[in-house]
């Protein structure tokens, strides 16, 4: 009786186990060789999709900027610290790579502030952060959708007397592949080389 | 923002929706078809769904958007995941409506369950239960794959219903009310000793995370928080969740237990001399 249960299992376990090494072998567990700086995050987020308003006012998909490898990022233009200190590190990381590769790379900067973040005040903001660099907006249930999509949040603080307000938003890069999936998660602290270090890997993997 | 909103999920899961609807649907029939001696009291019934509710708010309201994106709020929601529900849900005795529904079942579906009764035989090894109660805490909080499982959806279900389902267990292995002298259920002494073990490995993981000087989960930091706190308030309010209640739960624990054992004490024992007594 045993032996025939084994018997009739062999081939079964035997299937099981080749299928579960290949598995293995193939890296299908984000097995990944890249030393990457920032974080990986390979099938942890689904793939690049949006739908807001660029700062022509022009609306606009997720498709319009496919190709490139694209570092995503949240803010606001009155934002004191955070937002300038990233874009500005992106500039520097965009501008400080080979000029054929500069083209390869897109920054979307996607404002959470609509009230007082205008198409027009988006625009004059992203200019000063280099060429590579798109201004995104959108009314606040498309913001709070894509927020929502890649795993984060956004809060308006209380108006002061002046009627500003400060906003808290995700302080982390999330870069795309060309394909449009997600690959890494980078944090504001890590420095242009390393992000650079990152991009250039991202971009000749697949070209 | 209205009720409405506050009420309707934030992340919407048909499969949790309708799990939730199939035990309250289940306990309901079950309740009004049994024979009237079988039936639970009020209050019984009232701590399961209250119990179920709960579990319910945390993973299906607005609740659930505050515990992704606040760390203290995550460490709520998995308390009453894995301890205040199900500890409600076991103490609420719900056997006579499990067991009203299992004699429905045809006895070739009853034979076709019962490889399910031998995982949960084998799961209910004290040791076992012991290890998977306090593993999956100690799991989900490594720091790595707590990041990675804030980050994606799907782990981050599997990291909720896991809780759940474990706390379901543990909690009846402790709670079951059937008098270990007599039935196959764990022993008080054993039951104690399980419950103790786990408020101090528990303990010591509220502990450190406590008393860390450095972002342990910094996640929330990475991710934008629901409103301004401080990260160290948050961090230090969620490992005060993961610390005090947990380990006061084992205690309360403990305590019924030792109450149980001493009512039961001699009862049974008493009633089998007596029993030899008269056959003698």
């Amino acid at each position: 009786m045993r032996t025939r249960f084994w018997r009739q299992r062999t081939n079964i376990i035997s299937a099981t186990l080749t299928l579960i090494a290949s598995l293995l072998l193939t890296g299908c567990f984000g097995n990944d060789e890249e030393d990457w700086n920032g974080k990986n995050i390979s099938g942890l987020m689904p793939e690049l999709e949006f739908d807001l308003i660029n700062s022509q006012g022009k609306s606009v998909s997720g498709d319009d900027y496919s190709g490139r490898v694209r570092m995503l990022f949240f803010g606001f233009t009155s934002c004191p610290d955070v937002c300038p200190t990233a874009l500005q590190k992106l500039n520097q990381v965009t501008s400080g790579l080979d000029p054929e590769l500069q083209d390869e790379v897109l920054t979307l900067f996607v404002s959470v502030d609509p009230k007082r973040d205008t198409p027009e005040r988006l625009a004059k903001y992203v200019d000063f952060f280099g060429d590579n660099i798109v201004g995104l907006t959108g009314k606040e249930p498309q913001l709070r959708q894509l927020a929502k999509r890649y795993r984060t949040t956004f809060g308006y603080e209380e108006p002061g007397p002046d009627g500003n307000y400060a906003v808290s938003h995700s302080s982390a890069i999330y870069v795309f592949d060309r394909e449009g999936d997600p690959r890494l998660l980078m944090r504001s602290d890590l420095s242009a080389e390393e992000i650079r270090h990152d991009l250039v890997a991202l971009i000749q993997e697949d070209s | 923002m209205s009720l409405l909103d506050y009420l309707l999920p934030y992340d919407f899961s048909p499969l949790t929706v309708l799990s939730y609807m199939l035990v309250m649907g289940f306990y309901g029939v079950g309740l009004i078809r049994m024979p009237d001696q079988d039936r639970p009291g009020s209050l019984r019934i009232f701590a399961f769904t209250l119990g179920v509710l709960i579990c319910y708010a945390v993973m299906q309201t607005r609740f659930d958007y505050y515990a992704q994106y606040m760390f203290f709020v995550h460490r709520g929601q998995h308390l009453i995941l894995h301890h205040i529900g199900p500890i409600l849900i076991a103490l609420s005795n719900p056997l006579p409506v499990l067991r009203f529904w299992f004699e429905k079942i045809r006895p070739g579906w009853r034979r076709a369950l019962r490889p399910l009764g031998w995982v949960y035989q084998v799961l209910q090894q004290p040791f076992i239960a012991l290890f998977l109660f306090v593993g999956l805490i100690y799991f989900w909080l490594w720091p790595s794959i707590h990041f990675d499982a804030m980050l994606s959806r799907e782990l981050y279900w599997v990291m909720n219903w896991s809780m759940l389902l474990d706390g379901l267990l543990f909690w009846w292995l402790i709670f079951d009310p059937r008098p270990p002298a007599i039935t196959s259920s764990l022993g008080y002494g054993r039951r104690m000793l399980v419950l103790a073990a786990a408020g101090v490995l528990q303990m010591f993981l509220g502990a450190w995370i406590v008393f860390s000087r450095d972002m342990v989960y910094d996640v929330y930091e990475v991710c934008g928080r629901a409103w301004p706190l401080d990260p160290e308030v948050d961090q230090l309010l969620g490992g005060m969740l993961t610390y005090i209640p947990p380990a006061m739960m084992s205690i309360l624990g403990i305590l019924l237990m030792l109450r149980r054992a001493m009512h039961q004490d001699g009862k049974y024992t008493n009633q089998s001399k007596q029993l030899e007594e008269t056959a003698s």
